[in-house]
């Protein structure tokens, strides 16, 4: 047999490929650096009970955030865009659930009491409806600004990234928020079945935007909207609503890992919350093998990108490497993973399974 | 009257590309002082040849002579040293900054080591003067009309490069009237100074107003250089399309029998349908079972027209009416749910979507009928794929091939499958038949007429009035985006190209 079998040829053509090898990679190496990396254990926590924990455990726990992100970037980018103010959705998010905890508070003084237990007049629903209501409205408000006022992607959301930090300061009052609320903290910190509860959130979201892109028309459109809008709208599709839904949903994404982040670390900041996450899920997508102009798209080889940038994050940490250094590090991921998807390896792999193949070729 | 000299002279040029033959053995001529026009049909090599004599393509044969030296033009930057320099329809100026700073980019005079502007503007003041240009120099670009903006394009050509050879690329196709005549007094103004212009454009009139010469060139084919005033109309445009006068009268018209019809209620009524600055007002109307030609040069109207049935572009003249209803929105999806399906011109930007499969493209139309939530399982899209690829004969391996892999006729089809399956009423064809082979044209042509006569009506838009005559039941014929005739049954070409040249 000279050809390859067409499973080999389905793997090495799959956008899932190469994040999973990037994955694997880091991981081994974590493994050989720190042995005791995989190890899992169970702890019986006071508040939130029997559950798993472990270095793997926090990288999904704590990698949920970009991984939400990764989902909604996904869809942006497949129409041709990108959105640059997810990290500021995520700080506006994390500012509106401080603040609306916040209130009750006052000037009284923080008892023991206040910390463990509930402080605020507002219910926890509400307090979660106005989140996601926010984030929302921000990814509207850019899908407005792309699709019906005909701005640049970029320079529409950079709109967004600017002003959205200090519209998330303006909610708080210019003050880093300390949330004081016990039930609110479930969503970072909390476990159901011994295993986080972001990771639940993540697979929720994913699964109903799988729902939303596979089992309805619109993933088509999307692609097809990212490859030529305007044959696209020629062919009678409205693809000034696709860009506006994908737009929306980007600012949902944002808005859940808002809430998520600002519940990990108990508190809203304008200024650092979801810091530089909009450049960490552009590339957790370009890895899952989406193109930055758009078309087809992959919603999970993107969660497997993010996954592969937290990991790659957590070891830089492991290895006791600065935190002001990280970004140095990070270029150096990204250095990679463009060779690697560039077309000159591209053509350098075909090349050489190519050869191998007609190697077999003459010997048989 | 051969007392100028050529300034441009080339030879034998040919250049292919992968596929396709874009020049063979073109010869053209440029001399001093004259305005020298290029005309042709799309693909007929005018824009590779104007490529080649600026150095964007390097011809695999032939040669360039610049005022009798032998030269190679090596690049873009290399022909404009040479003297040689464009002016494209879209000005790449900077609308931002001032007429002056546009007009002396690069070549900024200095003092004291900073850009002397008092000096720079008095340059740029003269410089404009000396065209007859009355503007202030020291505005922004884009305070100025297009007409302007490319007369400004014109002085920068003119002073700072110093060119001798102006390439005019269909520079009126925005201008209004009075702005045009402003364009051609300079360039009148220019010729006088000894300045070669090669003026490509698709408005007859204006070739007739203003060149010395004309060069006719088809399917990458010189077809000949003429005298404009020895040239009538009529031989120019069979020379473009291809045909020869008296060849016309021997052709009889295949399609002879005029059935009667009723005169039932029309599917589409456009009554003084227009759009300012696109088409002047028209009234058509389609009717089911019949084929109507519209023919007209490229820049006729033709695809405008096309545009504003299908909703493309917003009609702000007279009125739409579809099956009895008079239309008041305008877009693509309307018309779709209307039973109106265009097959667009621009086969590549505005048909294909070259990485879906051919499955997708195929059922794009009817999902987008359908809307988001209705999705068409896969089962029954490759059902309906596979129904039109066997009834189009569609050449491919299978329905799940990228489009962009296929040969235009196919990629056609495909876009033709696409709009038949959202079964429509009227069904427009833009051009449907261009850079495909004769196969699959004739298959097209076929299906047109097959279309017809189940019942749909169908309007086959074409510069080749070869195809337009076979397959049409009435021909309408637009030239300067103006409807200026409309005939039924028995017309024959000569008839044709004489009203699309404008002398009937």
């Amino acid at each position: 047999m000279k050809q390859q079998t067409p499973l080999l040829k389905r793997i090495r053509e799959s956008r899932l490929l190469w994040p999973f090898v990037a994955w694997v990679i880091i991981l081994l190496f974590d493994a050989i650096v720190e042995p005791g990396f995989f190890k899992l254990g169970i702890l019986d926590d006071p508040v939130y009970g029997k559950h798993l924990y472990g270095n793997l455990v926090d990288i999904f726990n704590n990698g949920a955030p970009l991984m939400l992100v990764a989902i909604g970037m996904t869809l942006v980018i497949a129409t041709g865009g990108v959105d640059l103010s997810v990290g500021a959705v995520i700080a506006i998010s994390a500012a509106m659930g401080a603040v609306l905890i916040n209130p009750a508070l006052g000037n009284q003084l923080i008892t023991n009491d206040i910390l463990t237990k509930n402080a605020t007049n507002t219910p926890l629903p509400l307090i979660i409806l106005a989140d996601l209501a926010a984030g929302t409205l921000c990814g509207l408000w850019n899908g407005l600004l792309v699709s019906r006022a005909r701005i640049q992607p970029m320079v529409a959301t950079l709109i967004l990234m600017v002003a959205g930090r200090g519209i998330a300061q303006l909610i708080t009052n210019g003050q880093i928020m300390t949330i004081y609320y016990t039930p609110y903290f479930w969503f970072g910190n909390g476990y159901i079945l011994g295993l986080p509860v972001s990771i639940y959130i993540v697979v929720l979201v994913f699964l109903l935007a799988w729902v939303l892109i596979r089992k309805t028309a619109i993933g088509l459109f999307i692609e097809s909207v990212g490859i030529n809008a305007k044959s696209t709208y020629y062919s009678g599709i409205n693809e000034q609503n696709i860009k506006l839904l994908a737009y929306t949903f980007c600012g949902f994404c944002g808005a859940i890992a808002g809430l998520i982040l600002s519940s990990y670390v108990h508190s809203a900041d304008g200024n650092n919350n979801g810091l530089n996450y909009e450049l960490d899920a552009i590339l957790a997508v370009v890895m899952g093998g989406t193109l930055m102009t758009g078309g087809r798209f992959s919603i999970f080889a993107s969660v497997i990108g993010a996954l592969v940038i937290w990991t790659f994050t957590v070891t830089v940490y492991s290895l006791g490497v600065p935190a002001n250094a990280l970004l140095a590090a990070k270029a150096v991921l990204v250095m990679v993973v463009i060779l690697l998807y560039s077309d000159y390896t591209r053509r350098l792999m075909n090349r050489l399974v190519e050869r191998r193949g007609s190697q077999h070729g003459t010997t048989n | 009257m051969t007392e100028s000299k050529n300034i441009v002279k080339m030879l034998g040029i040919a250049k292919s590309f992968p596929g396709v033959v874009a020049l063979e053995d073109v010869d053209f001529s440029l001399r001093t002082g004259e305005i020298h026009a290029l005309m042709g049909e799309n693909g007929a090599g005018k824009s590779t040849l104007i490529k080649v004599l600026t150095g964007v393509e390097q011809p695999d044969q032939g040669t360039i002579e610049l005022d009798g030296q032998l030269v190679q033009v090596r690049s873009p930057q290399h022909s404009q040293e040479l003297g040689i320099s464009t002016v494209y329809q879209e000005i790449n100026l900077c609308t931002n900054i001032s007429v002056a700073e546009n007009i002396m980019l690069g070549h900024e005079p200095y003092r004291f080591g900073s850009i002397h502007w008092r000096k720079l503007n008095e340059l740029a003041q003269r410089a404009v003067h000396r065209l007859n240009i009355d503007i202030d120099v020291t505005q922004p670009l884009e305070n100025y009309s297009v007409a302007i903006q490319q007369m400004v394009a014109i002085t920068r050509a003119l002073e700072v490069l110093s060119a001798k050879v102006l390439i005019l690329d269909e520079p009126t196709s925005s201008l209004d009237i009075h702005e045009t005549n402003l364009l051609f007094e300079v360039m009148r103004q220019l010729k006088s100074e000894g300045i070669g212009i090669i003026f490509i454009t698709h408005f007859l009139d204006q070739v007739y107003q203003i060149a010395d010469r004309i060069t006719v060139l088809r399917n990458g084919k010189l077809v000949g250089t003429y005298d404009t005033a020895s040239l009538p109309r009529v031989e120019l445009v069979a020379k473009m399309l291809g045909r020869s006068l008296t060849e016309l009268d021997a052709i009889s018209k295949e399609k002879s029998q005029v059935e009667e019809k009723k005169p039932e209620q029309h599917l589409v009524e456009a009554k003084g349908l227009g759009r300012t600055g696109s088409l002047e007002p028209v009234d058509l109307e389609l009717s089911a079972n019949e084929v109507l030609g519209i023919a007209g040069l490229l820049g006729s109207g033709r695809t405008e027209l096309a545009g504003l049935i299908f909703g493309i572009d917003t009609p702000n003249n007279g009125s739409l009416i579809v099956g009895g209803e008079k239309v008041n929105t305008f877009s693509p999806l309307e018309s779709l749910k209307r039973g109106i399906a265009l097959c667009p011109e621009d086969r590549k930007a505005e048909g294909i979507i070259g990485d879906l499969t051919i499955r997708e493209n195929i059922i794009l139309a009817l999902q987008a009928r359908y809307g988001w939530f209705k999705f068409l399982s896969l089962q029954k899209q490759s059902e309906i794929a596979e129904k039109y690829i066997q009834l189009l004969g569609i050449v491919t391996p299978s329905s799940e091939q990228l489009v962009k892999n296929l040969s235009g006729g196919n990629q056609q089809k495909v876009i033709l499958a696409r709009w038949l399956a959202t079964n429509p009423k009227v069904l427009i064809l833009d051009e449907p038949t261009r850079g495909i082979d004769v196969g699959a044209k004739t298959e097209i042509q076929k299906l047109v007429m097959q279309l017809a006569e189940e019942g749909k009506s169908c309007v086959f838009i074409s510069s080749e009035l070869e195809e337009v005559l076979r397959i049409s039941d009435r021909v309408v014929v637009l030239r300067d985006r103006k409807k200026v005739a409309e005939y039924s049954g028995g017309v024959d070409d000569q008839t044709l190209i004489h009203t699309m040249a404008g002398e009937l």
